[in-house]
């Protein structure tokens, strides 16, 4: 209810988003791969980023906050999530990540699920991360859906942008989801992508395996209108998913996970197919990741890949806020001999302006760029390091409160006995 | 119904090997004394690896009892510690290895750990984790189940700067069995691991996880008082059993009941898996009600709202900087827990339960930190360490032997190559009883399971 009134409060005051504010003298990072700029200054107008760097001139009237001694840097875009889908994962009710009980699979558009009220949300908003690319989880089939790009203000309006991708389960996951073996998920998708195929020329199958609506929803994929964002961990199964343009070559492909993507790493440069891969895996957790290491992403940029942190399957309905943190240990692999790791300007790219390129968004969000949604953060330290905190946040230009339910909890039992009145009095 | 099945299962359960030692007991009454039972069947057979006489010299040094010392010199001989010194000259007689702007700290100990019963892959027929076919299975052992070629025992070690670790059985049971404390060095079974002279300790769990596993099943426990009652029958019966031990009377070998005697004397620690503050409240009651303690309560995302009772009991929490939300008994969580439990004077630990978290304990306590430092909470990092050897040790009652860099301990030793508390330093050497078991610039020193032996990679973690 709070948040409700915080929310009406912002739309009858409008200026909030409309008004010029100044943020200056912090250390600016801009998210595109560039150097800091010590001493820069962003500037924010009507909700969108009007400059930012070393020289910028403020107009009169820009209100000024002073970030001195402080980091100011776009807000984290969480590469790969579930974020906004589920309130709690055991309780199944909170729970609309995916749908085993469906007959519709392709079709699913996770956007009206997106939810702004799950904890999650306050809490990665409160962390710095204020953009998210979140996936629908595969079901029943090897087409989970199609996934979104979200922010995480406090408001009625999560979604940046609906239909981004469909997402697709290769390896293991999808070999079981189509029977039972690979061959089983290449025939399943060889199919699916032929109904669609058919479909786009009204011809629709009395045998189809598809439901019209789900063969519908893959003709902008067929196209490569729609990316299509495919989980796949092994070497083998990477080249299998790159081999796929041969027969379907308008497939604007998009690798998920990737465990084992420095194995190929010149295979998937060459094809120009960026990925979103798992930060730290570095456990042969299944047959798929046996050649796990730390080093996957560094060495797949050194080879030419355009190459962000996601999350897929590692707590990403909740712990986007984990992504500075994943960010910082890349850069930590420079220190250790034989390792490949990021610079910490590519390290924070990778968790800002490379997801939202590779979701075809970086033309509004992931970096300071003017012209970009002024989403802002400001820190009070080097925001991949652990012991750093966010202090303030901006979303579209509109100051977000900080508080979630997890701040209320810690401010009750700062002093946990009970006092004059039991705690549940006490907010 | 379902009521009265469960009912009558749960009656079966609880008569059946109460009559069977009822008669027992009329056969023993001819005989002359119990026999004994070998307490330690399954003894170490861990034998510390060659080591050289070593100073590390130059370095930042967290002692893990709370105390710092800078440009010091870590001086270490025999498998253990021999002191930390600052100034003068090196002593002479030592491998001298230069840690010019790098960090010394005890290894890290993580209390909660499933590598090796539940290892990496992930894969059903290694998932040795759960006895989940009783609510009380006391009569288990964690170490029979463990894998010692588990690749995660690797990561931990190179990663993550572990030099023991406390191996628990799953949460699905009430009474999940014994657990089995570990030294992190790869051997040909168990024995080659386990940590010399740790006691055993107990893993028990309450809240969802036991309800819901028998619950489903149309059993005992369904509900969390099914869980209480559960668990004050089976003590009931412990206690018995333990009487009988202690008149010397010739009772039916139980090995469960044998490891809730060793815990109802003191000779087995309990670890108890608990999230909520409430459910923790009864357990401190039960343990009192029996005559047990509670060791510590492991996830504990709730402590902090029972900071005070948790100091005065002086029962640990082995808890996360900020995993929350995943179920309905972990929504409270906060990421100011550790540093609130720690204000209030109780015992406060980081642990993993998690095959990667486990690799960075020290960056999760570093979160902690400055989450607490936020709310006024300024804990300086070399107490901070205390979460990380120390206290861990003190919960598993090695704190005589490892936990800190104390004259006389095991050489348990990570040298770091920055802060160990910043996202950007990794361990560069690692010593188990003073022999150097990783060197991040030697390939060679560096543990490859068998199971990754030949495979594409072979375990590279960096």
């Amino acid at each position: 209810m709070k948040h409700l009134l915080l929310a009406c409060a912002a739309l009858i005051t409008t200026p909030l988003a409309a008004q010029t504010v100044a943020i200056t003298g912090g250390k600016l990072v801009i998210g595109d791969g560039s150097a800091p700029i010590e001493n820069g200054t962003v500037l924010v107008s009507n909700g969108r980023v009007v400059a930012a760097g070393a020289n910028v001139v403020i107009p009169a009237g820009a209100e000024r906050i002073d970030a001195s001694g402080k980091w100011v840097t776009p807000g984290i875009v969480a590469g790969f999530t579930r974020l906004g889908l589920v309130g709690v994962d055991a309780v199944d009710g909170s729970n609309d990540a995916e749908a085993r009980g469906t007959p519709f699979n392709a079709s699913l558009d996770i956007s009206p699920a997106i939810n702004a009220d799950v904890a999650a949300m306050a809490v990665n908003r409160a962390a710095g991360v204020t953009r998210a690319i979140v996936s629908p989880d595969a079901g029943n089939a090897i087409f989970a859906g199609q996934g979104a790009v979200v922010d995480t203000g406090a408001d009625f309006n999560p979604v940046t942008k609906s239909k981004v991708f469909e997402f697709v389960e290769f390896g293991e996951t999808g070999a079981r989801l189509a029977g039972g073996s690979r061959p089983a998920l290449v025939a399943a998708f060889r199919n699916a992508l032929g109904e669609a195929n058919d479909a786009a020329k009204g011809i629709f199958h009395d045998n189809a395996l598809l439901k019209r609506n789900d063969a519908l929803a893959l003709v902008p994929v067929v196209n490569g209108t729609m990316k299509l964002f495919v989980h796949v961990e092994s070497a083998v199964d990477i080249l299998a998913v790159l081999s796929l343009k041969k027969d379907f070559p308008a497939l604007s492909l998009v690798l998920i996970g990737a465990t084992e993507g420095w194995r190929v790493a010149p295979q998937i440069a060459a094809a120009k197919v960026p990925v979103l891969a798992s930060a730290l895996n570095d456990l042969p957790d299944t047959f798929e990741q046996i050649a796990a290491t730390q080093s996957n992403i560094g060495r797949m940029k050194k080879a030419g890949v355009q190459v962000g942190v996601g999350m897929i399957n590692d707590n990403d309905a909740r712990q986007a806020q984990l992504s500075m943190q994943y960010a910082g240990n890349l850069v930590a692999l420079n220190k250790v001999p034989g390792a490949s790791g990021l610079s910490w300007d590519q390290a924070f790219a990778a968790i800002t302006s490379v997801p939202a390129d590779i979701a075809g968004m970086g033309a509004e969000i992931g970096s300071l760029r003017a012209g970009r949604k002024a989403d802002v953060v400001i820190w009070d330290g080097d925001p991949l390091e652990l012991t750093s905190g966010v202090q303030a946040v901006w979303i579209d230009g509109v100051k977000q409160s900080l508080t979630s339910r997890q701040t209320r909890l810690r401010d009750r039992y700062m002093q946990p006995a009970e006092g004059a009145l039991p705690n549940a009095y006490d907010h | 119904m379902r009521f009265i099945a469960t009912a009558v299962v749960a009656a079966a359960l609880l008569a059946g090997p109460a009559g069977a030692r009822d008669k027992k007991k009329d056969e023993a009454k001819s005989e002359a004394k119990a026999i004994p039972f070998n307490k330690d069947p399954y003894p170490s057979t861990y034998k510390a690896y060659p080591s050289v006489p070593t100073a590390v010299t130059n370095v930042t040094v967290y002692d893990g009892e709370g105390a710092k010392f800078v440009n010091a010199t870590v001086y270490f001989r025999d498998g253990k510690v021999e002191g930390v010194e600052t100034g003068g000259a090196v002593k002479d007689g030592y491998t001298v290895i230069d840690g010019t702007g790098k960090w010394v700290t005890p290894g890290i100990i993580d209390v909660h750990s499933h590598l090796g019963d539940y290892p990496t892959p992930s894969v059903e027929a290694n998932s040795d984790g759960n006895e989940a076919t009783g609510p009380a299975r006391p009569e288990v052992w964690a170490e029979h189940s463990v894998w010692p070629q588990d690749p995660g025992f690797s990561r931990a070690l190179v990663n993550g700067g572990v030099t023991a670790l406390q191996i628990l059985p799953g949460s699905a049971n009430l009474f999940g069995g014994r657990s089995v404390t570990i030294k992190n060095v790869y051997a040909r079974n168990v024995q080659g691991m386990k940590f010399p002279g740790a006691p055993y300790g107990l893993k028990m769990a309450c809240g969802e996880n036991p309800k819901r596993v028998y619950g489903s099943k149309g059993q005992m426990p369904a509900t969390r008082m099914g869980n209480m009652a559960v668990n004050r029958q089976t003590w009931a019966r412990a206690a018995e059993y333990k009487r009988k031990l202690d008149k010397g009377e010739n009772v039916a070998r139980d090995l469960g009941l044998e490891t809730l005697a060793g815990v109802l004397s003191g000779e087995i620690l309990v670890h108890n898996h608990c999230y909520r503050a409430d459910e923790m409240s009864l357990v401190i009651d039960m343990s009192k009600e029996f005559g047990y303690k509670v060791s510590t309560f492991h996830h504990a995302v709730e402590s902090y709202k029972i900071a005070d009772l948790l100091a005065k009991e002086g029962i640990c929490s082995a808890m996360w900087a900020d995993w929350w939300g995943f179920k309905m008994e972990s929504y409270d969580a906060i990421n100011e827990n550790i540093p609130l439990v720690h204000k209030a004077g109780a015992c406060a630990i980081v642990h993993s339960d998690d095959e990667n978290g486990i690799q960075r304990l020290n960056q999760e306590a570093a979160k902690a930190l400055g989450d607490g430092r936020r709310i006024g909470i300024d804990i300086p990092d070399e107490i901070a360490w205390t979460w990380l050897s120390y206290n861990p040790a003190k919960a598993l009652g090695i704190a005589d032997k490892t936990g800190s860099l104390k004259p006389g301990k095991m050489a348990d030793i990570v040298l770091w190559n920055g802060n160990p508390l910043s996202v950007y330093t990794r361990p560069d050497k690692v010593w188990i009883d003073g022999a150097l078991m990783y060197d991040s610039s030697d390939p060679k020193k560096r543990p490859v399971s068998d199971f990754e032996l030949g495979q594409p990679g072979e375990g590279d973690v960096k």
